[in-house]
């Protein structure tokens, strides 16, 4: 059976060889066998060559602005629980243009799932540094290697006590697609930062150099222990994959307190003329 | 000194209480205007204030009169000094007819003849009750007696007012209030304080609110149910409004990180079928232009409302301006059409913030109202709002399984399909796209896809709201004025009484109405009030209405027009300055 998600021949506008072909590709066979609605997703990207990929699945998709996914994803659950919100974009996008609003997406904690595909540059402007970028490496603008202390998402995730933290590898298919299935279960906020080469533009990491500097957390990691998960994010000589912190928690739109009463999303409620009179009759100030 | 008018004639009473921030003028206001409303007097209360939350000076004017007041006024009859710094800061206001009641120390002053003065130990009295924290109530005392109120409707009220709180509480606010009322009863009182004029039970029934709370309201009649904002004065009260009365009214409030994440939430909110508002001011909705932008492009609904305040930058944050209405209507890269609306009156804000909600969504356009901090902090009566008019027009369709987000049609409006809502697929992209919503650099479907954002702009202009001609219909002169200056200039014309002279009010300041040409053309000569230095609107009218007008009227101290401020700026102009 065809996958629901699948386009068909469309022009894809990514280099050959590119690691958003196998998130492309992992993403909608997650999708399909989580049995999602492809009227029920809704995909939420900002501006970037990772950004495109709403426009390789069929889904609903609102693709805004550069670094500002994030918001309206919230927005879009809030008003309407019952669609699937994905709000996908690159490391710049996300935690470069958009960094204030990936602070406060994880203290508003909305049910959507946050994939970050993070190849350590910038692709679309064609090769400076991004916030993932390591120091020392060397770009057009950053001539000299880059100064800056790479940023780093899952660290600051998890200090800001996120409800679900994990990391993935392009490469590798199968494993990501577990750790993609369950971001998309949980409730509330999930960051899926995956690492993910940039042929053209980043000759340092590579397919082979994430290889080399990998590993999977194994069942002695207590995804429940914040420190810990909080120590294995901050490790930098071998970078570990997999769900590094789950925190279940009351998401943004229930504790809205919007749906407590009534369960239908905002487009299908009226104005209640009844109480607006009776709010406006308070303005006659009788007491 | 402004001019004095005369007490015998008067047709109504201005009192100016002053004092530091956090002193508690807002209550003296809040009790003051309520207990005169509640009487049946018509009143009107605004204020300045600096952007500080302890000290400084701030002031509130209050008019109270048997006929519609609705209008700030220069003239001070009562001034009510909180403390030792205010009478100096209004001292330009001060002339002979000026009566001041305050604590001794307070009213002492050089400035003051002794026989104006009305000396009341608030303190005092109010530490022998409780403590001085019932002194503000103490002075609402006063003020009620030296005006001749009933006492006991005084006393009913301050009752009511503070029902929530305990019995103590309760029991000594009553006894300050009363104490204050007797206090001033044992002293001589200047003639002509109590009020001569009738009060009426209609006013009774009336609304008193503030300009905040009419935008608020009328978000909600517009069928507004989400809000995103970032506190920025003046617009705060719109947020904390919907924010007070969300749950009970069925608005989702939230307090956004940034102006950018306020406007992106409202964008993403409306394309999932939500009916979404932001408000700010100045550098808010500066940040905010991007996603103005992103609305245009995605073609989605989205209802802006602007508090100005003076700029450039943080300017002067608790002050008011109209000087936004350029950045409003040029804010935004790219070429997208747009609603600009700027009521005037209490009764305008509830109408047309309602009608932006419904013509947001009719055209896919953001819609503005544009208020500023003058009409944001005035409170007066009003007889009520036009409920009847309350139908939230939606143009959401359920879409169909070949459904196009951007499907071409004549009048450039396609129909609003929102996902989760039909069998279609709703895609919208910030870059250019095709019918579908897909990224495309077809030049040819570019071209087309202006053409089709453009001509909302041309259908639009169906929904027009017509400029408000008041006055003589064969006038020969013609003051235009915008905004929240309508009732001022109203009241300035009256006064001036002049039989050639009409005023002609926009509330929707873009796209012009197309009278506007003929309505200017028609008279001799034309004079544009305004709140700005440069003459922001009179500039819209050259360029869009293609007629100068001869005359420019305009103030950016960062106070509001009074009505002297207008009467004297127009006889100026008549006499050539």
């Amino acid at each position: 059976m065809m996958n629901a998600f699948e386009m068909g021949d469309i022009d894809i506008a990514w280099c050959p060889g590119c690691g958003n072909f196998p998130i492309l590709k992992t993403l909608k066979e997650t999708l399909a066998e989580l049995q999602i609605d492809p009227k029920q997703l809704v995909m939420v990207s900002g501006i970037g060559q990772a950004a495109k990929i709403p426009h390789y699945l069929k889904c609903h998709f609102f693709n805004g602005l550069h670094g500002r996914a994030l918001p309206p994803a919230t927005a879009i659950k809030a008003v309407n629980p019952r669609l699937t919100v994905i709000a996908e974009s690159g490391d710049g996008d996300m935690y470069g243009e958009g960094g204030n609003h990936f602070i406060h997406c994880i203290r508003r904690n909305p049910d959507i799932t946050n994939i970050v595909h993070d190849n350590m540059v910038y692709g679309l402007t064609k090769g400076q540094a991004s916030p993932t970028s390591r120091r020392g490496f060397k770009t057009p603008v950053q001539v000299a290697g880059v100064i800056l202390e790479p940023f780093n998402p899952l660290a600051v995730a998890i200090a800001l006590d996120a409800s679900f933290v994990a990391r993935a590898s392009a490469g590798d298919r199968e494993q990501t697609k577990e750790i993609l299935k369950r971001a998309i279960r949980h409730k509330g906020y999930a960051l899926v930062d995956i690492f993910q080469p940039c042929v053209t533009f980043n000759k340092l990491n590579t397919y082979q150099w994430f290889k080399d500097h990998v590993y999977y957390l194994d069942d002695s990691h207590d995804p429940s222990d914040r420190t810990a998960a909080f120590a294995r994010a901050t490790e930098t000589d071998r970078l570990p994959l997999g769900v590094f912190y789950v925190n279940p928690k009351d998401s943004f739109e229930e504790n809205t307190q919007m749906y407590r009463r009534d369960e239908r999303p905002l487009h299908q409620r009226e104005v209640d003329a009844k109480k607006l009179a009776s709010l406006i009759d308070t303005f006659t100030m009788a007491g | 000194m402004k001019d004095p008018r005369g007490t015998a004639t008067r047709r109504d009473m201005s009192i100016v209480l002053c004092g530091q921030a956090g002193q508690g003028v807002q209550t003296v206001e809040t009790l003051l205007t309520r207990i005169l409303k509640t009487a049946g007097y018509h009143v009107h209360a605004t204020k300045e204030y600096m952007s500080r939350v302890r000290g400084g000076a701030n002031s509130t004017t209050i008019r109270v009169s048997g006929k519609r007041v609705s209008a700030l006024v220069d003239r001070m009859d009562v001034l009510v000094p909180l403390n030792a710094g205010a009478v100096a800061h209004v001292a330009e206001r001060l002339t002979p007819q000026t009566v001041v009641v305050g604590e001794r120390e307070v009213v002492a002053d050089e400035a003051i003849e002794s026989n104006r003065t009305l000396a009341v130990p608030f303190t005092e009295i109010a530490t022998e009750i409780g403590g001085k924290i019932y002194s503000n109530v103490v002075a609402v005392g006063a003020i009620a007696g030296l005006l001749g109120l009933d006492p006991d409707a005084v006393v009913a009220y301050v009752r009511r007012y503070f029902a929530k709180k305990s019995e103590d509480i309760v029991a000594n606010n009553v006894k300050a209030v009363r104490a204050g009322y007797d206090a001033i009863g044992k002293l001589d009182m200047p003639a002509g304080l109590r009020l001569s004029f009738k009060p009426s039970a209609k006013v009774k029934d009336e609304l008193l609110l503030s300009g905040a709370e009419a935008v608020g309201l009328g978000a909600i009649a517009g069928g507004c149910n989400f809000v995103s904002s970032y506190p920025m004065s003046p617009s705060t009260g719109v947020l904390t409004f919907l924010a007070q009365h969300g749950l009970e009214q069925g608005v989702l409030a939230e307090q956004a990180e940034d102006e950018i994440a306020a406007i992106n939430m409202a964008i993403g909110a409306s394309y999932a079928g939500a009916r979404a508002l932001v408000t700010t001011s100045g550098g808010g909705f500066a940040l905010m232009t991007e996603g103005v932008s992103l609305a245009g492009m995605l073609e989605c609904p989205v209802v802006i409302h602007l508090a100005q305040r003076p700029g450039p930058a943080t300017g002067l944050p608790t002050r008011t301006e109209q000087a936004d209405l350029e950045l409003a209507l040029y804010a935004g890269h790219g070429e997208f059409p747009r609603i600009l609306f700027a009521p005037g009156t209490l009764e305008q804000a509830f109408d047309l913030t309602q009608k932006a909600f419904n013509l947001a969504d009719k055209y896919q356009v953001p819609a503005f109202v544009l208020t500023d901090e003058y009409l944001m902090d005035s409170y007066y009566n009003v007889k009520g709002f036009d409920l009847s008019r309350t139908k939230t027009e939606r143009h959401i369709v359920k879409t169909a399984k070949d459904y196009r987000r951007y499907e071409l049609t004549k009048n450039g409006i396609s129909p609003r399909g929102i996902p989760g809502y039909g069998s279609g697929l709703v895609a919208v992209d910030s870059d250019e796209h095709d019918e579908e919503g897909h990224i495309t650099e077809d030049l040819d479907v570019r071209v087309a896809m202006v053409d089709k954002r453009l001509a909302k702009g041309e259908a639009l202009r169906k929904d027009i709201v017509r400029p408000e001609l008041i006055g003589p219909k064969d006038y020969k002169k013609l003051v235009i004025c915008w905004g929240s200056t309508y009732h001022v200039v109203k009241e300035a014309l009256a006064e001036l009484g002049r039989t050639d002279t009409a005023m002609l009010h926009y509330s929707q300041v873009y796209p012009l109405h197309p009278s506007t040409a003929d309505l200017i053309g028609k008279a001799r000569k034309t004079v544009v009030v305004e709140g700005n230095a440069t003459g922001q609107f009179r500039k819209l009218i050259r360029l869009h209405a293609g007629v100068d007008a001869d005359e420019g009227l305009v103030k950016y101290d960062g106070l509001g027009f009074t009505v002297e401020d207008v009467v004297e700026g127009l006889t100026a102009i008549d006499k050539g300055r």
